[in-house]
């Protein structure tokens, strides 16, 4: 007996279209390395004791000059093993990107369901709102809140919440989309005839909301997570990049490419070369994947 | 055939407009904090100053001391603790109002104000006086001999226009104050100032009626300045043709600028030292075993070799070689010993170490986050957890300044050129007047007694004696570890004739083009 998925037609087709397969094995690997990063890396950049500033800017596969030590990717400045540096970086990007796509989730899908459920004034104030808020740049929304809460926070308190406070700045900055799409699919989906038996039951909105109409939208809400999943770590590579996001002593991969950006002319062009590619291959495997879930589930959306 | 004759022509006036009208753009890492003369005593804050007030007397390109809007001065033989100055005449403020006595009485005493920053340069005196319109005396507690070398960045401003609006006193920028003299100026330097957006664009143009026209060479009309705290971007505007100078070429970029053709790089010893200050009074840092723990475990050659890339001088005292009192033995620094400093930490208490944050600027000084991370790696080593806070300058300044910082970078230049200016502002326990930049906590009655008794020393022998004293006891608390003495790298257009001022502050009616 063979799991129902296997038999679906989105493992079907999924099986027949060689990016999405491409996408989704890429995506996993680096997912792999990344969850496995203690064990998988050399080195452990993240812990100040086990470096040796002599061992900086060397270039990838030779010894260093002063140490012998060879590594696969070189160094960077502060004589990080770059190849175990974007390893842990890419833990911090999935991580926040992930945990930003959540909190945009959560708090688009509430707001659209109770905008296109209630309807009314409710709607008007929380629609108005989400327009005035997709006229700005999501990287601006980002900045700005992220400028806020740091200024807020007492100054003993900002390193270490500087990841909570990039996970929130970045998920308030894009769940204008979820709310978008799931208020115009509620308003599709209040007017069948399962909602209208259920509000004659007598049932609570919430009720209604969460356990009759949510399931039945969620395939378009899968979607906006996977391409914002894939937006989400670039704007976190960008604040980074920018030097408002994670402290330097602990870099994600937007840190290690604004480090190798002041390298460039100099000629030690991995440092920014390897990280870069790395968050490239990162969002266009998710992009790409993301793509072809939006073709598969919701056709409409093209 | 009339069109084909215009277009010549007009391209011809156009050509003679730029060769008349020069302009040159200039960058570098951070923008002044204020333009208010006074608020702040910091590099490039005086540095863009420079270009449009005057000083009574000014260091030349290579540091000598040379008349300015003093023609000249003397102490009075009869009475050593008076100083007369005589003012250059005809001189005009960029509003067209004359210079006189008034305005250097003004000027000093605006100085010395609260919330001046340039007080400790003034400590020494007692009263400004004018004699007449054009002359002043300067009546100091004590006969102080080096009483000049304190005014060579102490800007002189008009006294009516000063009221006029309100600024007779400095604002405080710690308590993030602001005045109208922050964002205008009314000076009597060569450039006037045309527009200014904060970190964005400076646009200053030549003065027209400015006295030193016939004493230095003004070819240039017109001055853009432009700060771009990127490394990389900076360069590339080098490189692309986009501004004519950079004061800060990065050190990895050295050999790229030198080789490229139209450009030159022009390298000089700094007089200024980078170091870290540490709290003396609370925390881990109060025990001196400690202090002297991370300052062996500071390993100055390998920051010399990777994050300077050879380009600094690294020492063991905060004084650059250009200052009366520098000595071989103290510039000395110590041996890299990591099993002593460990030592060091277990006799103090502390051999599981302890965690503290290391406050650093990230647009001041060259590669100066990169030398706090290499410090971060350094003091794990012997145990301590250091978190680092880089930030730009002019939110750094007040943390560091203000004693909120436990452990910080710091770099000290000193225009005097003398051990006394580094003695009242990081030596000095911290007062209403002197000791301002202290926020160590460091506090010897003996040493305050004799860094004020160097004001009025006349025995030249006998306050170097005292200066080395001082020195002794500085080396003893260990309340700095010091890093290295920069070494400054203009980069510039092929064209420009211009040499590297050891203050790091270009004079720009001194350029010439060839």
């Amino acid at each position: 007996m063979k799991h129902p998925f296997l038999e679906s037609d989105l493992y079907y087709n999924f099986k027949r279209t060689p990016i999405a397969v491409l996408s989704f094995f890429v995506f996993l690997i680096i997912v792999i390395m990344a969850i496995f990063a203690d064990i998988i890396a050399p080195h452990t950049p993240f812990e100040p004791l086990t470096l040796n500033l002599l061992n900086g800017f060397t270039p990838p596969m030779q010894a260093n000059e002063f140490t012998g030590t060879i590594f696969l990717m070189g160094t960077d400045d502060q004589g990080r093993d770059l190849f175990s540096t974007i390893l842990f970086g890419l833990r911090i990007s999935l991580f926040v990107g992930l945990m930003a796509v959540f909190l945009a989730m959560v708090i688009g899908v509430t707001l659209g369901l109770i905008a296109g459920f209630v309807g009314g004034v409710v709607d008007t104030v929380i629609m108005r709102f989400a327009d005035i808020q997709i006229t700005f740049p999501s990287i601006l929304v980002a900045m700005l809140i992220y400028g806020v809460a740091k200024g807020l926070l007492p100054p003993d308190l900002r390193y270490e919440m500087s990841i909570t406070v990039l996970i929130i700045s970045i998920g308030l900055s894009e769940w204008v989309p979820f709310a978008r799409t799931v208020r115009g699919s509620t308003l599709v989906e209040k007017e069948k005839e399962y909602v209208i038996s259920a509000r004659m039951l007598g049932l609570s909105y919430p009720q209604i909301m969460v356990r009759h109409i949510l399931p039945n939208i969620l395939s378009p809400v899968l979607v906006i997570a996977t391409i914002t999943f894939a937006l989400a770590i670039i704007t976190e590579a960008t604040l980074s990049f920018l030097g408002v996001g994670v402290p330097t002593t602990k870099p994600s991969l937007g840190t290690l490419i604004r480090i190798g950006q002041d390298f460039l002319f100099s000629g030690e062009w991995w440092i920014l070369l390897f990280p870069a590619l790395t968050l490239l291959l990162l969002a266009l495997s998710i992009n790409l994947f993301g793509d072809w879930l939006r073709d598969m589930l919701n056709p409409k959306l093209k | 055939m009339f069109k084909k004759l215009v277009i010549p022509a007009v391209m011809i006036s156009f050509t003679v407009a730029s060769a008349s009208a020069e302009t040159v753009r200039w960058a570098r890492a951070g923008d002044a904090i204020t333009m208010d003369p006074h608020a702040q005593n910091e590099g490039p804050t005086h540095a863009l100053n420079h270009q449009i007030y005057d000083s009574l007397l000014q260091r030349d390109m290579s540091g000598a001391i040379i008349p300015s809007l003093a023609t000249d001065w003397s102490a009075l033989p009869d009475n050593p603790k008076i100083w007369r100055f005589n003012l250059r005449k005809g001189v005009k403020f960029h509003n067209g109002a004359s210079f006189d006595s008034e305005d250097v009485v003004f000027s000093l005493n605006r100085a010395r104000a609260d919330g001046s920053e340039m007080k400790e340069l003034l400590s020494s005196i007692k009263e400004v006086r004018a004699v007449d319109s054009h002359v002043i005396d300067i009546e100091t507690n004590g006969a102080n001999p080096l009483l000049i070398n304190n005014l060579t960045n102490m800007f002189m401003m008009d006294k009516d226009w000063s009221e006029d609006n309100d600024v007779t006193t400095p604002h405080d920028v710690a308590k993030g104050e602001t005045n109208f003299a922050t964002m205008n100026t009314n000076g009597t330097g060569a450039f006037m100032l045309v527009s200014r957006s904060v970190d964005e664009k400076t646009v200053l143009k030549a003065n027209p009626n400015y006295w030193g026209k016939d004493n230095y060479p003004n070819q240039v009309t017109e001055i853009i300045y432009t700060p771009i705290q990127s490394s990389a971007t900076r360069v590339a505007a080098l490189l692309s043709g986009e501004v004519d100078i950079i004061q800060d070429v990065p050190v990895q970029d050295l050999g790229r600028v030198s080789s490229t053709d139209g450009l030159q790089l022009a390298t000089a010893a700094q007089n200024r030292v980078i170091f870290l200050g540490l709290n003396t009074v609370e925390g881990p840092t109060s025990e001196l075993k400690v202090r002297q723990a991370m300052n062996i475990a500071i390993n100055r050659d390998s920051i010399k070799k990777v994050v300077m890339r050879g380009q600094s001088d690294p020492t063991g005292v905060i004084m650059p070689p250009f200052v009366n009192g520098w000595t071989k033995e103290l510039n000395k620094y110590p041996a890299y010993d990591l099993d002593k400093a460990k030592a060091l930490m277990a006799e103090a208490g502390y051999s599981s170490g302890f965690d503290i944050v290391l406050n650093c600027p990230n647009d001041r000084y060259i590669n100066d986050e990169a030398i706090c991370q290499a410090a971060v790696g350094m003091m794990a080593q012997i145990g301590i957890n250091v978190t680092l806070d880089a930030k730009p300058k002019a939110q750094h300044f007040p943390i560091a300044k203000g004693g909120d910082a436990d452990f910080y970078m710091l770099g000290w230049g000193v225009p005097t050129f003398d051990s006394h200016y580094i003695f009242n502002y990081l030596v000095h326990t911290q007062t209403e007047d002197r000791g301002s930049w202290n926020p160590t906590g460091y506090s010897n009655a003996d040493v305050d007694a004799m860094i004020v008794s160097l004001e009025s020393e006349t025995d030249l022998s006998a306050r170097n004696d005292t200066i080395a004293k001082i020195w002794a006891n500085v080396q003893d608390a260990q309340m700095y570890l010091p890093i290295h003495n920069q070494v400054l790298n203009w980069g510039m257009k092929s064209n420009i004739d211009f040499d590297v001022q050891p203050e790091d502050q270009p004079h720009f009616q001194f350029l010439k083009f060839n």
